[in-house]
């Protein structure tokens, strides 16, 4: 009876912030009421036993992509007017639509013929073979899974080349070192040999 | 007790704020960007909430790699948005034209 008072909490927190995503005005709002989303997001998969994942969108998401998304929002000057214009006119569609996909999808999950726990008792979950969440996790993820996550963790490089490659630039006034240039230098660029007359003691 | 269908539900709520989101700020790629994100949870809450009902672990593992591109794919964007808003000083879609498409 707790655990659906607090999931209806959390649920209602979490379609609130995600409601004001969408609507708020400046779009520092948007990324804060998005982190509140995330947060909501990562105490109900508590509550459905993923704690792993939980804690991992806390960190990934709230603590580098939501902080990715503040830092870009605050580092364009976005003139804020022009972006709003449409708002009002793709309200309703926008809301059409979205009702529409809620209603459809509440049909098929609601719905008696539709029987959602087929499949169900693979029984390979962490609460039956007796260890936490995350060595359950862990132990497929290295196992049988292992191909899909050295995958992932090339994805993630190229991801983070790309990044980098974006938006690195060379200023022009700024000095850096020309390696090529460096290795090509001939004696002459750099020694000068002058003849000049001894000096005398007196 | 809570239902699968409670999440389920929750999910397609969250699914169509989503949309409705990509719907209502057309002009501003960032809230775009926040949109596909909330699209992204929403996929990941019906993986879980299955894995948890079905008690099969391979549902979370699937939310990992989703996790895992969904990063990737939110910080390729932002470049490409600080690399647009440098070269043209707008993230307004609408005047992204130059491409006649």
């Amino acid at each position: 009876m707790i655990e659906l008072l607090l999931f209806y909490v959390f649920a209602a927190v979490l379609l609130f912030a995600a409601t004001m995503v969408i609507t708020a005005k400046n779009p520092v709002h948007s990324a804060l009421f998005l982190v509140l989303a995330f947060f909501n997001s990562a105490a109900l998969w508590l509550m459905a036993e993923a704690e792993f994942l939980g804690i991992a969108l806390v960190l990934v998401y709230v603590g580098a992509v939501m902080v990715l998304f503040l830092f870009v929002v605050m580092m364009l000057d976005i003139n804020l007017a022009p972006m709003r214009e449409g708002f009002a006119r793709y309200l309703p569609i926008g809301a059409l639509v979205g009702c529409v996909m809620v209603v459809e999808m509440a049909l098929v999950v609601g719905s008696q013929d539709v029987d959602l726990m087929r499949g169900a008792g693979a029984a390979n979950a962490s609460a039956s073979l007796g260890m936490s969440n995350t060595k359950a996790l862990g132990s497929v993820l290295y196992t049988v899974y292992a191909y899909p996550f050295e995958i992932a963790s090339v994805v993630l490089l190229v991801a983070i080349v790309a990044a980098i490659m974006l938006t690195h630039r060379r200023r022009p006034d700024t000095k850096h070192q020309n390696i090529d240039r460096q290795v090509r230098v001939r004696k002459e660029q750099r020694l000068r040999i002058v003849t000049m007359a001894p000096e005398k003691r007196k | 007790m809570v239902d699968l269908s409670n999440y389920l539900v929750l999910g397609a709520i969250l699914f169509s704020l989503g949309v409705a989101g990509i719907f209502l700020n057309r002009k501003n790629a960032i809230i775009l960007l926040m949109s596909i994100e909330l699209i992204l949870l929403a996929v990941n809450f019906n993986f879980i909430a299955f894995s948890h009902y079905l008690a099969d672990i391979q549902g979370q593992v699937f939310v990992f790699f989703i996790l895992t591109v969904a990063a990737a794919e939110s910080a390729i964007g932002l470049a490409i948005l600080v690399v647009l808003f440098r070269n043209t000083n707008t993230i307004n879609v609408g005047d992204l034209d130059s491409m006649k498409g």
